[in-house]
C-alpha cells in the first residue's frame, strides 16, 4: 500500500520512456481479439525482420547459387534431404531464394516508403501552406494518379527507370522508386489536408506576427503537427510495398535471378510448374509473402484501432458489462463509420 | 487497403455544406461537371505517361536495340519520326488519340484499339466476373460479420479478409490451380474455353466476345457448360482480392446502421434479429459500397493483368504482359492509356449511379 502513491505520481506525470515507445505503449492499451491480432502481427512481423537480417547465417545457400561441393544441384528435386524445399527447374535452392528474399523485400520497403514520405511531405506541406495555382495543379496531377491502376504506374515507372532492365540495384531501386510514385499521392494528400487545417491555428499566426519565415512556419511549427499519423501510413503502405514488388516481378520486371531474390519473380518462373504438380518452386516464396504482408497489416490495422480512443477496446471492470459497454460500442461503432 | 477504404467523402451524418437546389437541376449539373472532369483527369494521364516513356529514348531501340545494326536502327528511328523534337511528337500523338487511334505495336504491328475489341471482351468478362464473386462472397459474410459482432464468426472473417488483401491474387490463382486443377482435376488448368468450343464461338455471327453469352445465345449448351468451367478459377481469384474489402465495408457501415434509432424501434416492436439485418439495416448499408466499387474497378483492372497471366485469360491484361515482356513500350503505352481512359470513365458512371441513389452526393 505504501509504494502505491509515488507509482501513481509519476504516471500521472510521464510514464518511463520504455513505456511510451510506440509499440509498447499499443500492447499495454491493448486487451482481447486487438491484443491477439497485434501480436501475431508482431510475430509475423519480427520473423521478417530477423530472417532479412541473419540471412547470410540462416539460408544453406546463396541465392544464385547452383552447386556445392558435391556437384552441381539437381532441378526441381521436391523437398527433403540436402535441399530442405526443394530445387528449382533452374537448380536453385528454393529455402535459400525464399530467405534472401527478404532481404530484398526489405530493401525495396525501406527505400520506397522513405523516398515517398520525403516526396509526399514536401510536397503536401509547400501545397497546402502556400495554396493557389501551385496547389490545384497538385492536387487534380494528384488525384489522377491515385485514380489510375497503382500497378500501372508502377509498371510505366519501371520502364522510365530501368528500360525492364535489372540488376542488383538498379532493379531494387526501380522497384522502390515505381512504389514511391504510386504512394506519393497518398502521403500529399493526408499531409496537405492536415496543413490547411493547421494553417488557420493561433500559434500559426503567431508566428508569422513574429516574423517567422515561410520555411520555418511549415518545417516548424507545421510539420511536427502534420505528421502524427504516418507511422500508421508507413505499416499500411510497407505492406503494399510487398504486394507491388511482388507483381512486378511476377510480370518479369522483378529482379534477375543471379543479382537478387526476389519473390515474385520466383512466383513467375513456378508458375509453368503448376502444370506437371511441382507444387514446392511456388508454394514457398507465395507464403514468405503472405506472411510479411499480413504481418505487417496486422500491426498496422492495430494501431490504427487503438490510437484511437473510440475503437479501442476497454478493459472491463469486474463483472459490469451492462449499460456501460453498450455505450462504448456505440461511440466505437460510429467512430468506426466515420473512419471508413 | 484502408486507405482505398477511406477515400470516397463521407457525409453520412450530413455534415458537410450541401446546397439544397432544385433536385433536376442540380443533378444535371453534378453529371456535366462531373463529365467534364474526365477530361482533364485523362489528359494528364496522356501526358505523364508519353513523357515519360519517352525521357529513357525511343521505343525502338528498346524493342530492338542490340539485334539491329546501328546504321538500320538509326534508319527506323528516323522513319517513325522518334528523331524529331519531343513536343513535336507529343502534339502529333495527341491528335492521334482524338481521333482514336491509339498507336500500332512494334512487336506485331497491330492497333491497338483493334486489340480493345479483340481482347476487350475477355477482360470485361473476367472483371465482371471476379465482381460477381467479391459481392456475392463480401456482402453476406460482412453481415454475418457485423450480427456477430465480437463473436468467434466476426473474428474468422476479419481474419479472412485481411487474408484476402494479403494473398497476391497470382498467388491464389497458383494455389487454386494447383488444388482444384491438377491435383482435384475438377475444373480446367487454364485458358477460356477448348480449342473445340472456342472455335464454335468465335464462329459465331456478331460475337460479343464474351463467352458465355455467345453460348447462351446460340443454344450450345456443351461449350456453355465448358466456358463455365473455365471461367471458375480466375473469377474466384480476382473475386477475393475485392471481396475482403467489400466484407469489411458491409460489416462496418451495417454496425453502424444497426445502432441507428429505426432499427432499435423495430427490435423494441418485435422485429426477428434475422428480418432487421436483411431487410431494414442493409439497404443504407450498401451505399457506400457503390462508391468503393468505382475505386476498386481500378484496384480490378490491376488485379485482370496478374490472373490473366496466371490463367493465360487471352484478355487486354495478358496481352500487356506479353508486350512487357517483348519490351514492345509502343504497344504498352498504347494499353495503359487505354486502360486509364477506361478507368475514367467507368469512375464517371459510379459516381453517377451513386448520386442517383443517394441524392445527398450531389452537391
Amino acid at each position: 500500500m505504501s509504494t502505491n502513491p509515488p507509482v501513481a505520481a509519476t504516471m500521472h506525470h510521464k510514464a518511463p520512456l520504455l513505456k511510451r515507445l510506440p509499440v509498447i505503449s499499443h500492447f499495454n492499451k491493448s486487451v482481447g481479439l486487438q491484443r491477439g491480432m497485434l501480436v501475431v502481427g508482431l510475430v509475423l512481423t519480427g520473423t521478417f525482420l530477423l530472417t532479412a537480417i541473419f540471412a547470410p547465417l540462416l539460408a544453406p545457400y546463396g541465392y544464385a547459387q547452383l552447386s556445392d561441393a558435391d556437384g552441381s544441384f539437381p532441378t526441381q528435386q521436391p523437398p527433403g534431404g540436402k535441399h530442405l524445399l526443394g530445387t528449382t527447374v533452374g537448380g536453385y535452392d528454393v529455402l535459400s531464394r525464399v530467405i534472401w528474399g527478404s532481404q530484398t523485400a526489405i530493401l525495396v520497403i525501406v527505400v520506397a516508403v522513405v523516398l515517398s514520405i520525403f516526396a509526399g511531405v514536401i510536397l503536401g506541406l509547400v501545397s497546402g501552406y502556400l495554396g493557389g495555382w501551385l496547389d490545384r495543379v497538385l492536387v487534380v496531377v494528384a488525384d489522377a494518379i491515385y485514380a489510375f491502376p497503382s500497378l500501372l504506374v508502377a509498371i510505366v515507372m519501371a520502364i522510365v527507370i530501368s528500360g525492364g532492365e535489372s540488376s542488383l540495384f538498379g532493379g531494387v531501386l526501380a522497384a522502390a522508386i515505381s512504389i514511391t510514385v504510386v504512394f506519393i499521392p497518398q502521403y500529399f494528400r493526408v499531409i496537405r489536408a492536415e496543413t490547411i487545417r493547421l494553417k488557420a491555428e493561433p500559434f500559426v499566426e503567431s508566428a508569422k506576427v513574429v516574423g517567422a519565415s515561410s520555411v520555418r512556419i511549415m518545417g516548424r511549427h507545421i510539420y511536427r503537427n502534420a505528421t502524427r499519423t504516418l507511422p500508421l501510413i508507413f505499416t499500411l503502405n510497407a505492406s503494399e510495398a510487398i504486394l507491388t514488388l511482388a507483381g512486378l516481378g511476377f510480370l518479369g520486371f522483378g529482379i534477375e535471378p543471379s543479382s537478387a531474390a526476389e519473390w515474385g519473380f520466383d512466383l513467375n518462373k513456378a508458375l509453368a510448374d503448376t502444370t506437371s504438380g511441382i507444387w514446392w518452386t511456388g508454394v514457398f516464396p507465395g507464403l514468405a509473402i503472405v506472411w510479411t504482408v499480413l504481418g505487417l497489416t496486422l500491426v498496422g490495422e492495430s494501431i490504427n484501432d487503438l490510437n484511437d480512443p473510440r475503437l479501442r477496446g476497454r478493459k472491463r471492470a469486474g463483472n459490469k458489462g451492462g449499460p456501460d459497454s453498450t455505450a462504448a460500442a456505440q461511440a466505437a461503432i460510429s467512430a468506426d463509420v466515420r473512419s471508413s | 487497403m484502408t486507405t482505398l477504404i477511406e477515400a470516397p467523402p463521407s457525409d453520412a451524418d450530413g455534415l458537410l455544406p450541401t446546397k439544397k437546389k432544385k433536385s433536376g437541376g442540380g443533378l444535371g449539373q453534378y453529371i456535366l461537371i462531373r463529365f467534364l472532369l474526365i477530361f482533364p483527369t485523362i489528359f494528364i494521364l496522356v501526358t505523364m505517361v508519353f513523357f515519360l516513356m519517352r525521357i529513357t529514348g525511343d521505343p525502338i531501340t528498346a524493342a530492338m536495340g542490340g539485334r539491329l545494326p546501328p546504321d538500320q536502327l538509326q534508319q527506323r528511328i528516323h522513319d517513325a519520326g522518334y528523331d524529331r523534337p519531343l513536343p513535336v511528337q507529343y502534339f502529333e500523338y495527341l491528335g492521334q488519340l482524338v481521333t482514336g487511334n491509339f498507336g500500332t505495336t512494334l512487336s506485331d504491328n497491330r492497333q491497338v484499339t483493334e486489340m480493345l475489341a479483340t481482347y476487350g471482351a475477355a477482360t470485361l468478362e473476367l472483371t465482371v466476373n471476379a465482381l460477381i464473386v467479391a459481392l456475392l462472397v463480401g456482402i453476406p459474410f460482412g453481415m454475418i460479420a457485423a450480427h456477430r459482432r465480437d463473436h468467434a464468426p466476426d473474428a474468422v472473417l476479419r481474419v479472412f479478409a485481411i487474408l484476402c488483401y494479403a494473398t497476391p491474387v497470382f498467388f491464389a490463382g497458383l494455389l487454386l490451380k494447383l488444388t482444384f486443377a491438377v491435383w482435384l482435376g475438377w475444373l480446367p488448368v487454364a485458358g477460356r474455353a477448348k480449342t473445340s468450343s472456342e472455335l464454335a464461338l468465335t464462329g459465331l455471327q456478331a460475337p460479343s466476345g464474351i463467352y458465355w453469352l455467345d453460348a447462351l445465345r446460340s443454344g450450345n449448351m456443351a461449350a456453355l457448360g465448358d466456358v463455365m468451367a473455365h471461367a471458375v478459377l480466375p473469377a474466384v481469384a480476382l473475386g477475393l482480392l475485392t471481396a475482403g474489402i467489400f466484407l469489411r465495408l458491409v460489416r462496418t457501415n451495417l454496425i453502424g446502421t444497426l445502432g441507428r434509432d429505426y432499427i432499435e424501434a423495430g427490435r423494441s416492436r418485435g422485429v426477428s434479429e434475422f428480418r432487421l439485418v436483411t431487410k431494414h439495416a442493409y439497404k443504407p448499408a450498401l451505399i457506400p459500397i457503390i462508391t468503393v466499387m468505382g475505386l476498386q474497378i481500378a484496384v480490378m483492372l490491376g488485379g485482370a493483368v496478374l490472373t490473366e497471366k496466371t490463367f493465360e485469360w487471352k484478355g487486354l491484361g495478358f496481352q500487356l504482359a506479353n508486350y512487357l515482356t517483348a519490351r514492345d513500350f509502343v504497344a504498352v503505352q498504347g494499353i495503359v492509356v487505354l486502360l486509364a481512359v477506361i478507368v475514367a470513365i467507368t469512375n464517371f458512371i459510379v459516381d453517377i449511379v451513386a448520386a442517383l441513389i443517394d441524392p445527398r452526393v450531389r452537391y
